[in-house]
């Protein structure tokens, strides 16, 4: 741990939630301008969040608070990770410990709303791990490491041996940013999806650390798709902005669906897809240089 | 400044004929466009900030809106919407009709008409943000109201 190593780790700290706040800003605004509306400001979800922590925080248990708090911290621990290069299974453990603590959070409420969130969330869990795991499998058959170190300095691009499991994790991407067709464990802004799903029992700063934690889950995510072409930044940061317009698009031509079609598309299509991506990655044994 | 960009109302129907809910949700459409304000329709009152109430109040669902407002965090403001809301409207001697939501409940701004046109409610909606910004400068707090059993018409 150098003085470099701090920096950084304070750049991100610092810029990973206002680059997630412009890129929710612009969602909202295409959002608006697809269904013929001016939309809201660029900044309005940090006006959202100072509006929130500006108000009373009214809880059912005092238990949320802590979900809460474990939430952020995993997410930006996992961010934190994917940054230093480290382990690419345990970020993958990490994130879900995130997840999970959501879900204990809206259970913990006995909101009945908040459970049938959080029973959804947990199948969408078991639809997006299984390619998750592939995914971390297929760094480890081109590299020999679980260790992102590898994919980070190799001059050539991972999107060119796994094409198909980029695919499946733009579904990933759909699912995790709770979007259309996949926003049924809550949903954001506007729309109503059991009442709010998992969030309906958070109010005041409680709801706002989990808009923060979104923040800086936009940009992990985004950091996954990165990692495909990360031997230039350039097109990686390009391939990771392209793929979240994308799925904003995606989020305004489908309409949500029921979680059986989800479960059935990934425990399918996309696990199948994955699948022979990782048989041909076995089969050739090519290496990433 | 904080309150007034983003203002989220709660939509409450208090045995309202639909005409002013309807206005409501007129709001929201993209002519109107509601959201270019930062006004949000949220579904769980723990996260609204101005609740807008339609309909003449009746002993049925007096509970439901104690109940709702005393869920809403503070500072929170009550918009009442329609000519019912307000006063009782055409309603105001039905046997079953406690008559405008004031009667239960602490209202800051009335938006009158039978029923109120989408910028009448715009209108009423941008007049309570002041009355909000005022709320969290004076730290004024809502008072709980309090749930009675059954609310029966004092000449029943």
């Amino acid at each position: 741990m150098n003085t470099n190593d701090i920096l950084l780790a304070v750049l991100v700290l610092i810029g990973a939630p206002i680059i997630g706040c412009i890129a929710s800003g612009i969602d909202r605004k295409i959002t608006a301008r697809l269904q013929g509306r001016v939309g809201p400001p660029l900044l309005q979800p940090y006006y959202d969040v100072k509006k929130l922590l500006s108000k009373d925080n009214m809880v059912v248990n005092p238990t949320q608070n802590f979900y809460v708090i474990v939430y952020l911290v995993f997410i930006v621990l996992s961010l934190l990770m994917l940054v230093f290069k480290q382990d690419f299974l345990m970020i993958i453990f990490v994130y879900t410990v995130a997840s999970l603590a959501l879900i204990v959070g809206g259970m913990s409420t006995g909101s009945p709303y908040a459970r049938v969130g959080s029973s959804r969330e947990i199948m969408a869990i078991l639809s997006y791990e299984p390619v998750l795991i592939l995914y971390a499998l297929a760094i480890y058959l081109l590299t020999g490491t679980f260790k992102l170190t590898a994919v980070l300095d190799a001059s050539s691009p991972m999107l060119m041996y796994t094409p198909l499991i980029f695919i499946a994790m733009i579904v990933v991407l759909n699912i995790k940013l709770k979007k259309s067709p996949f926003d049924y464990s809550t949903s954001h802004h506007g729309h109503q999806e059991l009442v709010k799903g998992m969030t309906t029992e958070y109010g005041g700063p409680g709801f706002a650390t989990i808009e923060i934690a979104h923040f800086y889950e936009y940009v992990f995510l985004t950091g996954l798709i990165f990692l495909f072409w990360a031997s230039n930044p350039i097109i990686g940061v390009l391939l990771g902005i392209i793929a979240y317009l994308l799925i904003i698009v995606i989020d305004n031509i489908t309409a949500r669906v029921y979680w059986q079609w989800m479960l059935k598309l990934s425990w399918s299509v996309l696990l199948i897809i994955s699948i022979v991506n990782i048989a041909f990655l076995y089969v050739s044994g090519v290496q990433l240089a | 400044m904080s309150l007034a960009k983003s203002p989220w109302i709660i939509h409450v129907n208090v045995n309202s004929c639909n005409g002013c809910d309807i206005e409501v949700v007129a709001c929201l459409t993209p002519l109107y466009d509601a959201e270019r304000f930062g006004v949000l329709n949220i579904g769980t009152p723990k996260q609204a900030d101005i609740m807008v109430v339609t309909g003449s109040v009746n002993y049925k669902n007096v509970n439901v809106l104690k109940n709702i407002y005393n869920q809403i965090p503070d500072p929170k403001v009550v918009l009442a919407v329609g000519a019912c809301a307000s006063t009782g409207g055409i309603f105001h001697d039905c046997y079953n009709v406690v008559g405008g939501v004031d009667q239960v409940i602490p209202v800051d701004a009335y938006v009158p008409g039978c029923c109120p046109r989408p910028e009448a409610i715009l209108d009423g909606v941008v007049a309570a943000l002041s009355i909000l910004e005022n709320k969290k400068k004076g730290n004024i707090k809502g008072k709980e109201v309090k749930l009675k059993g059954k609310e029966v018409p004092s000449n029943a």
